[in-house]
């Protein structure tokens, strides 16, 4: 039979991000996959070299929705390290209970996702529950569900109270139940277990050689975890297993992160013991001397680096960034080779991908097919305002009333 | 000794460099400053001889008259080696490290589009990260670079009626 290529994406139909993929199919089986990245990419290196060292800051905690606080976290210890900043030992915890608890909504969010791609979608509505109580929880301690602007250059901008202390051990306990649970489900239940085994298998030498990171690593054998290896913030003050997996596949993957949420638990419970008293910051200066730093931080989906040159003034003179999944990747490619077509989904959805999202126009295509047109965010926004505005809501009107309130 | 003296004796030994080259900056990072016509040997050693398995990736940097590129490789005991070469910035020309490591012909990519380096040896595949029909010569990341200067040559009208 003759190979067929399949374009997949990159309106992507697993994943909420775009992403091209070419499938070489022979029959139902993957011969080959070639990929084109790229479709989000938004100049953000680019745009921290034209602002100052916390508008950056900002800024690159929107690199990622979902590993916000990674991307802040990693990008300031950069920046913290030139400026000669030692960072009060409290806010180094408060910036480790928050890293763990975005650990915890990650893991629990891609156990959904992964519940979706195969079927199961009683996991996803499970474990998408579980995600609302911690995500309640980083509300309740930051302001905010994702996003949580907990940083600032020299410390954090809150400080965490005796009772909110108190309730993150609760929460670990709801939470610690649940993966419990799940432990269960997916070593007991054999519908999950066959539908995961042996499906994007990828050697331990083969994810060695592409430089895979995080979970996808471990899980086939990598031991390997930056708060161990290259211990930052307070992973030195607290004890964890790094835990991997020789299962090599998806389910491999699986088995990884529910057992490192039971690890996030148990760091945290330890984060809350020790947690010293003190300060929260220290004053950092605007300049930042001239120098450079490399760092490396263990995001939810593995290594997150950032390099940082200054030049001496209040903005940085380049800012490097690697996410974790431009890593991952390379591996993907591997992990297709001789799997099926219906694999393709839950196999890119294993290395809990994050292209982040945001885009730059919307094309239009009339459901009879006669019109296409591609139309501007700005005209967009015209068009959204005025539809509106025809059900009786005015945002002009609303903006004038927020101001008028402000005032008062 | 620490870790970082012991690569950083190993470095200066085995390559000669003065100390000015090597700069410890802290506990597991290690920078070093390397020529160009050196480059390569130091790499393959690093990699080859001192364990540095793992490319974190490539940063480059604009530096007015030259390109600067970072390769930082770690290994298994957390350590960092930054190793830093310089390409006049008139022609760009790097060998690649994709045959050392393959994961790494992203990073590589990643440079050809943003700052215009001439990676030799990187096998043929889709340009990262910038889009098709970007015009030639026009790299972001150049400190030269206003994105004015896409202003009528990108994008081109048939791509906004029809992309």
């Amino acid at each position: 039979m003759a190979n067929f290529k399949i374009p997949i994406g990159p309106q992507h139909p697993a994943l909420k991000e775009p992403e091209s993929f070419t499938i070489t199919l022979n029959g139902e089986t993957i011969i080959e996959m070639d990929m084109r990245l790229g479709y989000n990419h938004r100049g953000i290196e680019k745009a921290c070299e034209e602002r100052s060292y916390i508008q950056a800051m900002y800024l690159v905690e929107r690199v990622c929705g979902i590993c916000s606080h990674s991307h802040s976290t990693c990008f300031i210890q950069a920046v913290e390290e030139i400026a000669g900043l030692a960072i009060p030992a409290r806010a180094q915890y408060i910036r480790t209970i928050i890293a763990e608890l975005e650990r915890i909504h990650s893991h629990l969010l891609w156990l959904g996702v992964a519940g979706h791609e195969i079927g199961f979608d009683t996991l996803l509505m499970y474990s998408w529950r579980d995600r609302e109580v911690v995500m309640d929880t980083l509300a309740a301690l930051t302001g905010n569900r994702v996003n949580y602007g907990i940083n600032t250059i020299g410390g954090v901008r809150r400080d965490i109270s005796k009772e909110h202390l108190a309730g993150l051990l609760k929460t670990m306990d709801i939470l610690e139940e649940r993966t419990k649970y799940y432990i269960e489900v997916a070593s007991e239940e054999i519908t999950l277990i066959q539908r995961l085994s042996g499906v994007g298998f990828i050697s331990h030498e083969d994810t060695v050689m592409l430089g895979a990171v995080g979970p996808t690593a471990r899980a086939s054998g990598v031991d390997r975890d930056i708060r161990r290896d290259d211990p930052y913030l307070a992973y030195k003050d607290i004890e964890f297993q790094v835990i991997t997996d020789t299962h090599n596949d998806v389910y491999g993957r699986t088995l990884v992160r529910v057992g490192e949420l039971m690890q996030c638990y148990s760091m945290i419970r330890q984060l809350v013991a020790k947690i010293p008293e003190g300060p929260v910051t220290v004053k950092a200066p605007r300049k930042i001397p001239a120098g450079e730093a490399f760092s490396r931080y263990e995001a939810p989906r593995g290594e997150d680096v950032h390099y940082v040159k200054a030049n001496g003034t209040d903005k940085a003179e380049r800012v490097k960034i690697r996410a974790p999944t431009l890593a991952n990747l390379q591996s993907v490619a591997r992990m297709m080779e001789n799997n099926r077509l219906a694999d393709v989904p839950i196999i890119i959805a294993a290395i809990d991908p994050c292209f982040s999202c945001t885009d730059r126009m919307i094309r239009i295509n009339d459901t009879a097919g006669r019109r296409k047109e591609t139309i501007s965010w700005q005209a967009l926004r015209t068009h959204s305002l005025e539809w509106y505005r025809k059900q009786g809501v005015d945002f002009k009107d609303l903006n004038a009333k927020m101001r008028q309130r402000m005032k008062a | 000794m620490t870790n970082e003296e012991k690569i950083k004796k190993e470095l200066l030994e085995r390559f000669g460099f003065s100390t000015e080259q090597i700069r410890v900056a802290r506990e597991r990072r290690v920078f070093l400053e390397v020529p160009h016509e050196q480059f390569r040997r130091v790499f393959e050693h690093a990699v080859n001889g001192m364990d540095f398995q793992h490319l974190c990736t490539i940063t480059g940097l604009d530096d007015g008259d030259t390109l600067a590129f970072v390769y930082h490789l770690a290994r298994l005991d957390g350590a960092v080696l930054s190793l830093k070469t310089r390409v006049p910035k008139a022609s760009p020309v790097l060998r690649t490290i994709s045959d050392l490591f393959p994961g790494g012909m992203i990073y590589e990519r990643e440079l050809a589009d943003l700052l215009g380096a001439r990676v030799e040896g990187l096998p043929e595949g889709n340009r990262y990260p910038l889009p098709e029909g970007w015009p030639d010569g026009q790299h972001p990341l150049r400190k030269d670079w206003k994105a004015e200067m896409l202003d009528g040559v990108y994008p081109k009208e048939e791509v906004k009626s029809h992309g």
